[in-house]
């Protein structure tokens, strides 16, 4: 006698039609989002980056000046201070002109505000002409100097070149750099951290040991050594595209270590078995079930991972191994400011450090509250 | 036939006899060390052939210019210097000859050997070249590893007893900048007022004056004076990172029954703490350092840089702009040797303390 069953014709739903709990049901990413958001620091971070990003196509309009137009008459001009007021009376938003001597004891240009001359700032005004996207040309900037006068917010360097404009320029290079590195990696870690995780074995043996091997070696002199093969005659894109290989070139181990980690782990759990019972294939069982699982997680170390690729730029170029003039980026804005004449003389050639500390402390807020959100238990 | 295998199997057994047993300090040791030795071998390959990457060579800019110059005899030398350390090789066989594993010009003649290269910029050997330099760099870091444990056990204890103070918020400040200013910026400030409020001598790690001098006790403190600041800028990442690792750790041991047990039985104040959980919650604390090694040699190099120390940094950066290839190759091994031995103690002085580890009970974390 044939053992009678039954078999349901349906399609297999995987919730079951109970009630939905109080509250109602929520989707695991807006749980995740739910989580970021009482993050409040990462989430101030967040829009603080999501600015300065905005920022990178716009530096043309952002910036007051050109990035390599000399002022030949404010030669280590230091910031101006912007007032609203002047002797009592509401002027609105202004500097004062500056006048220029050399002092004779310590050889040094001095700038004197006078209090004579007000010149305002003047807003959404046409300035220096520039072609924006390579395309477009205009002159339009977000702030000008008033008619004949100088603005030089975060003061000049030692060729005139206007330090705030330099530093929204720079802003390009440097915020990217790091995205294109992750990038590399990404791609570098995912593959070889997936071989190993899900074949195995041999594989995972020697990917396992490639992965601990360079854990193990200092970051910086091989950095270096790999920049010193850049050809010197190469061009500024092609250097920068390089610099972007090797700092994701040695950063992948760390995720790939996490990839591997994690796929071993969840390989083994119920409803990977499951999965695999009613009939899944590999792949699939990987990218539906055991994907999922972890990429949020991914996504948060990758995060935690660009501020180490924007300071190894700029530690690159500071030391003149990585990008050279005329490209400007943070790192080379800093490499003026490499002696302590610097610091003492004309302190504010180290305000690009500024921007610098800020991306990177807001991007290890950000990282801190992915990985808390995508992973309440870790 | 058979005696010989009883011949062979006697060996054995002694062998056998004569290895450390399973689970002593000694087969630890052998194990570690083993592992390290292929680790080396493949760095070095890898570090061999990343220094001959760039376009050209220092010997082969040499004889161009001095060619473009007339200078027909010293391009001779030259070209006999090329002959001398095998340049005209192929790169693998190159290799093997600088390593000391395969007869070159000079017989057997390489690192293993203790012959590490010629510096083509300098003129002479790397060992003369890089002498003092060694000596210093390892100082350095040996100098920042003791700082970081000194400052970070206090801090971490202090933090983990009072959860609620201040330290706790003043350790993730601290980790949080030294995460983010970067290195080479805090030397650079650190040193200015290093020399504006100590009037310490910028640079170096020595008053000038006693360059060159016999060591002396004055001499000796006018080195730690120097050593304050690139400790400081070197460790401070580390210093934070190991302090927290101590703090979550000690806070976790802290809430066990057995602790509140002691507790309830009238125990208090340091014995409560210092007696059993300090113990349990050291282990990591010994040999975190092993993770912040890397980075922190990294941190050295590029302090070493800036503030204008002595020690294998500057010469590195030099080298590998001009492409000196056996100089620039040699200390990026002995850079990558320090942070492996680095990491080889600290899972040494793991397994010292801790037996599980002798047996591979605790696996890799």
């Amino acid at each position: 006698m044939a053992l009678e069953r039954w078999v349901s014709e349906e399609p297999f739903v995987p919730e079951p039609a109970t009630a939905a709990p109080e509250g109602g049901r929520h989707s695991a990413l807006a749980l995740t989002v739910r989580r970021f958001l009482r993050h409040r620091l990462a989430v101030v971070s967040a829009v603080f980056l999501s600015l300065c990003y905005l920022a990178v196509p716009f530096a043309e309009i952002l910036a007051p000046h050109g990035p390599a137009t000399r002022h030949a008459s404010a030669i280590l001009h230091p910031p101006q201070a912007v007032h609203v007021f002047h002797e009592g009376r509401l002027v609105g938003p202004f500097v004062y002109g500056t006048t220029a001597r050399v002092d004779l004891d310590r050889l040094v240009r001095v700038y004197e505000p006078d209090r004579t001359r007000v010149e305002p700032l003047r807003f959404f005004c046409r300035g220096e002409a520039y072609r924006l996207w390579g395309a477009l040309d205009g002159d339009l900037h977000l702030v000008c100097p008033a008619k004949e006068g100088d603005l030089f917010l975060l003061g000049t360097d030692r060729l005139g070149r206007d330090l705030l404009s330099r530093i929204v320029y720079g802003a390009r290079i440097s915020l990217t750099v790091g995205l294109l590195g992750i990038a590399v990696s990404f791609v570098l870690g995912l593959t070889l951290g997936g071989l190993a995780g899900y074949y195995g074995g041999r594989v995972d043996a020697v990917i396992s040991r490639i992965i601990e091997t360079l854990r193990s070696l200092p970051e910086l002199p091989l950095w270096l050594a790999l920049s010193a093969a850049v050809p010197v005659t190469w061009s500024p894109v092609l250097v920068y595209f390089a610099i972007t290989l090797i700092l994701g070139l040695l950063d992948w181990p760390g995720l790939a270590r996490a990839v591997r980690g994690k796929l071993l782990a969840l390989r083994e759990e119920p409803f990977a078995e499951a999965a695999l019972l009613m009939g899944a294939s590999g792949p699939r069982i990987i990218a539906v079930h055991l994907l999922p699982n972890f990429f949020s997680h991914l996504v948060a170390s990758a995060t935690l991972s660009i501020p180490t690729m924007i300071l190894g730029e700029t530690a690159l170029s500071f030391l003149g191994l990585g990008l050279r003039p005329p490209v400007t980026s943070w790192g080379v804005l800093l490499n003026e400011a490499q002696t302590i004449a610097a610091v003492e003389l004309y302190p504010w050639l180290i305000l690009p450090a500024v921007p610098v500390i800020l991306v990177i402390l807001a991007y290890n807020f950000l990282g801190d509250g992915l990985r808390d959100a995508a992973d309440p238990y870790a | 036939m058979k005696a010989a295998r009883a011949v062979l199997e006697d060996g054995l057994a002694l062998l056998r006899r004569a290895a450390p047993r399973e689970g002593t300090f000694g087969a630890y040791a052998l194990r570690r060390l083993g592992a390290m030795a292929p680790t080396l071998l493949v760095i070095s390959l890898l570090i061999f052939l990343l220094v001959q990457l760039p376009p050209g060579s220092y010997v082969g800019n040499e004889i161009l210019e001095l060619k473009a110059r007339g200078e027909g005899a010293a391009a001779e030398r030259i070209a006999f210097l090329e002959a001398e350390y095998d340049l005209d090789k192929p790169i693998l066989e190159q290799y093997a000859i600088w390593l000391g594993v395969w007869p070159g010009a000079r017989g057997f003649s390489g690192l293993l050997e203790g012959d590490w290269g010629w510096s083509f910029a300098y003129e002479r050997p790397v060992s003369e070249v890089v002498g003092e330099a060694i000596v210093l760099t390892v100082l350095v870091n040996l100098a920042t590893v003791i700082f970081i444990y000194l400052a970070a056990f206090p801090i971490g204890l202090y933090a983990a007893t009072r959860p609620r103070a201040l330290g706790a918020g003043g350790l993730t400040f601290l980790g949080y900048l030294g995460l983010a200013v970067p290195n080479f910026l805090l030397g650079l400030i650190l040193l200015y007022y290093a020399h504006a409020w100590f009037g310490l001598s910028i640079g170096g790690l020595m008053e000038p004056r006693f360059l060159g001098e016999p060591w002396s006790l004055a001499k000796a403190g006018s080195v730690l004076a120097h050593l304050v600041v690139p400790v400081i800028v070197i460790g401070t990442a580390g210093t934070a990172a190991m302090a927290r690792r101590l703090r979550a750790n000690l806070l976790d041991e802290l809430r066990r029954p057995y602790v509140r047990a002691a507790a309830a039985r009238g125990l208090t104040g340091p014995r409560l703490v210092l007696r059993y959980p300090l113990k349990v919650a050291l282990n990591p604390f010994i040999s975190d350092i092993g993770t912040h090694l890397p980075a922190l040699v990294s941190g050295s190099v590029i302090v070493s840089v800036v503030l204008n120390l002595p020690t294998l940094g500057p010469v590195l950066l030099e080298a590998l702009r001009s492409q000196d290839q056996y100089l620039a190759a040699f200390i990026l091994v002995f850079v990558a040797a320090l942070t492996l031995v680095g990491m080889l103690v600290s899972d040494l002085l793991l397994g010292l303390v801790d037996p599980r580890v002798r047996f591979g009970a605790l696996k890799e974390r």
